[in-house]
């Protein structure tokens, strides 16, 4: 390699570090506290608890850690947090943001190559943020007699899609933004609307590409869809319940990858082909139909379709720990809370503080969200692992695949469950003892 | 509104069913070239290929310099196979001139000539992985194939166009301690070459999507005057350096590959193979070239040729590469005409793409070996 990769200087980093500090300064002393002094001058403040909330009664709550606590502890429960951060869009996009850093340079090293170096100084870290300003800053081009309504809502409905599959996953006990007691007929009925936003924006584009990469698209879904109903059938049959977090509570013991490997395989097969990814790139196969059903999107929209397919990887990695792997079941390795900190206090130096609000997050949570975490990271490993190693499929071996083999080999695997299920060795809910 | 034709013209009739699709020249799988394909469905009903977006003149160019001067310019339609489109050139100006070439200078441009063809068969083979959508076949045989080009750098000073060959000899003699470092990085070919059959050439996908599809005859591959591994790939044994043996090829050990399908995986595994006979021709070039001794016969200034034509031809990368060069009496050619391998294998593509998939289509467009800017001249 004739380049060599900037070096990353410690001082200059510290010195960029008091420059913000400096400026963060600057600029809330004369913006901030002329602000604070108006507010309190012209704007009647509410009283809570006798006392006037000023915003310096505010700030003194934030700064008290027993009062601001409950605050935090009472919003973490609400709908509006589980859908924005925790196990909903927030958590999963930050997962999804990790996944493309981590198929970058996991590719690169594959293929004997650095990936993402310059952007950031630290192995290109910060490459991925770039790439989104990019997008954003980028035209968005829509072709001259493309359908606009529709074109215009596809990426966006994509995006949506993505999230209401995401919202169906549980990642720890009680921690999932929506319950249904059918949630895997849920989950069917959310993937089954991708190729339907496939083919309506590729006709909207109005480009014989994107025609043609809609129609591969559709093809490809609806036959991998119904291989992938069945091999989560055998699934149903043994738990006996349609709801996740039941089929994961279930997996206590034993998980069903034990008794189901073949469904196991088939569901995993089907993930690749839902998600597009080599060897069933086919919808957006480069080098024979440009870039499939996303030609004609640029910038931002086609920045929103990515992160749609991201989203999209994250729920199905997901969705097999819950299934296959055990979900949120793991040996307790967190440390449990130290009591100590709400009956006698933290001690540092002269001050003893008692915190009353700890812990935010109970240990059984904690625990079981690193052991989902770390069974999805893995399985999301898994799918990118065969971009390095695979060539691009054929359609009609495509075809072949998922309307023959698989639909065979995922009734294997109903049979087998069934068989254990009259045989006494299952009952609904797991094992019997 | 209905429009009144001139007479005589009519208008083309269009079958609804048939959509015409312009692969290239701006599409990520063309090269510098258009294919017009019609398709039915996903079946291919009819392929045009439309060369010409690249024509550069060469031949035209080439009456206005003198054999000296000619040399850079006409490497530029193969700038990764540079030695092999000017050998022939090089062997013609020779017997036009009757310039007698030092021994040693034989041995250098045959070493040349086949590292520069691993350099040609590497990039090809890299296009051809990432055609396939295999991304990590377009990186490995990138990245390898700079070995090579520090090799010849360090033999011409040039990293791609290296304009080495020369009327009369090479430019100038080899590097110190340069055959222990070829011999070395020819080594680290070959093992690098037994991953790739690992990763690739035995990878099921990979069979299965190129195995029986755009068959050739044998009989077809000869009547269409296919050239090269095309060819060879097709069972008809063909070989310019053991048929028309030129320098020091016929004291040289190496076999012709040859496969007897036809397909699109054997056009592909014939020039991964040959890989491996390159190898063994530079190994062996290196064992018998003479130690020391002149590597350039020096020609008069402006040398003129006579009232003469000569026609030589090389086995290049993408098969027989072929120069008819007419002088009259001047310094300048009176006229070069190129006959290069990557036109001729062109013409068996609207052959082999009829009735095949459209996915088959970038497998069996580049297993043709085709090199559009050869093709435009």
């Amino acid at each position: 390699m004739s380049t060599i990769a900037p070096q990353f200087r410690l001082s200059r980093f510290v010195a960029s570090l008091f420059d913000i500090i400096f400026w963060v300064i600057l600029i809330f002393s004369l913006v901030g506290l002329p602000i604070v002094f108006i507010v309190l001058f012209y704007i009647k403040m509410p009283v809570i608890n006798g006392q006037m909330l000023t915003p310096y009664l505010a700030l003194t709550w934030m700064a008290d850690p027993s009062r601001t606590l409950p605050i935090i502890k009472t919003l973490i429960h609400t709908t509006f947090f589980h859908v924005l951060a925790f196990p909903g869009f927030g958590f999963a996009a930050l997962l999804a943001a990790a996944t493309i850093f981590v198929e970058r340079k996991f590719l690169a090293k594959i293929q004997l190559r650095v990936g993402p170096l310059y952007c950031g100084k630290v192995e290109g870290i910060l490459q991925l943020m770039g790439d989104g300003l990019k997008l954003i800053s980028k035209e968005i081009i829509i072709p001259a007699k493309a359908d606009k309504p529709i074109f215009w809502v596809g990426p966006l409905l994509f995006v949506g899609t993505a999230g209401a599959f995401v919202s169906l996953i549980p990642v720890a006990r009680g921690w999932v933004v929506a319950n249904p007691a059918v949630g895997l007929l849920a989950v069917f009925a959310t993937i089954g609307f991708f190729p339907i936003i496939s083919v309506l924006t590729a006709w909207a584009a109005n480009n014989k590409w994107t025609f043609i990469g809609g129609l591969r698209a559709l093809h490809q879904m609806i036959a991998f869809e119904i291989p992938l109903i069945l091999s989560l059938l055998s699934i149903v049959i043994m738990t006996g319940t349609l709801n996740l977090s039941q089929i994961a509570e279930s997996q206590q013991h034993y998980w069903w990858i034990v008794f189901a490997p073949i469904s196991a395989i088939v569901f995993f097969i089907c993930i690749l082909a839902e998600l597009e990814r080599i060897p069933f790139d086919l919808p957006e196969a480069e080098s024979e139909i440009v870039a499939g059903w996303l030609t004609e999107f640029s910038g931002m929209m086609y920045g929103l379709i990515q992160l749609g397919t991201y989203l999209k990887l994250y729920a199905f990695a997901g969705l097999f720990t819950v299934l296959f792997l055990g979900g949120w079941n793991g040996p307790m390795v967190w440390p449990p809370f130290p009591a100590d900190i709400v009956t006698q206090g933290i001690t540092i130096g002269p001050i003893t503080a008692k915190i009353a609000g700890l812990p935010l997050f109970d240990q059984d949570m904690l625990n079981g969200t690193l052991w989902f975490v770390i069974k999805t990271v893995g399985v999301i490993l898994l799918i990118l692992l065969p971009r390095g190693v695979f060539p691009r499929i054929r359609i009609d071996m495509l075809l072949h695949t998922g309307w023959y083999k698989l639909i065979g080999l995922a009734f294997i695997n109903i049979f087998i469950a069934l068989g254990l299920l009259y045989a006494g060795i299952l009952g609904p809910g797991g094992l019997i003892q | 509104m209905t429009t009144q034709l001139p007479p005589g013209i009519k208008l083309e009739t269009v079958d609804d069913r048939i959509m015409t699709l312009n692969v290239g020249p701006q599409h990520p799988g063309s090269g510098h070239m258009r294919l017009i394909i019609k398709v039915d469905g996903d079946y291919i009903v009819s392929c045009d290929p439309d060369p010409g977006y690249v024509h550069r003149g060469e031949e035209k160019m080439a009456e206005y310099r003198n054999y000296i001067q000619n040399v850079p310019h006409l490497e530029r339609p193969v700038i990764h196979d540079s030695s092999n489109i000017l050998y022939p050139y090089c062997l013609a100006v020779e017997e036009l001139l009757g310039i007698e070439v030092p021994e040693r200078a034989k041995y250098i441009r045959v070493i040349a000539a086949e590292l520069n063809r691993c350099i040609y068969i590497l990039y090809w083979l890299a296009i051809y992985g990432i055609f396939l959508g295999h991304s990590t076949m377009f990186m490995w045989p990138a990245g390898d194939r700079e070995l090579f080009i520090d090799l010849l750098e360090a033999m011409s000073g040039a990293r791609v166009t290296h304009a080495y060959l020369v009327p009369g000899g090479v430019r100038n003699d080899l590097p110190a301690n340069f055959e222990e470092r070829c011999l070395r990085q020819v080594d680290y070919l070959e093992k690098r070459l037994k991953e790739y059959l690992a990763v690739f050439y035995k990878n099921p996908i990979l069979i299965s999507r190129t195995e029986g599809t755009g068959i050739l005859s044998r009989t077809d591959a000869i009547r269409l005057g296919t050239t090269g591994s095309v060819l060879r790939a097709s069972g008809v044994n063909f070989d310019i350096r053991k048929k028309e043996p030129y320098d020091v090829y016929e004291n040289l050990d190496f076999e012709t590959v040859v496969m007897k399908e036809g397909d699109s995986y054997a056009r592909s595994y014939v020039p991964y193979l040959e890989m491996f006979e390159s190898c063994r021709i530079i190994r062996d070039a290196i064992r018998k070239m003479p130690k020391s001794g002149s590597v350039r016969t020096k020609l008069k200034p402006n040398p003129k040729g006579g009232n003469d034509e000569v026609y030589k031809r090389v086995e290049s990368g993408r098969g027989a590469l072929g120069y008819y060069i007419v002088s009259n009496n001047r310094p300048e050619p009176y006229r070069v005409k190129i006959s290069v391998g990557s036109f001729r294998n062109l013409i068996c593509m609207p052959y082999l793409l009829k009735g095949e998939l459209l996915g088959n289509m970038p497998a069996v467009y580049w297993s043709l070996n085709y090199w559009p800017v050869e093709a435009d001249r």
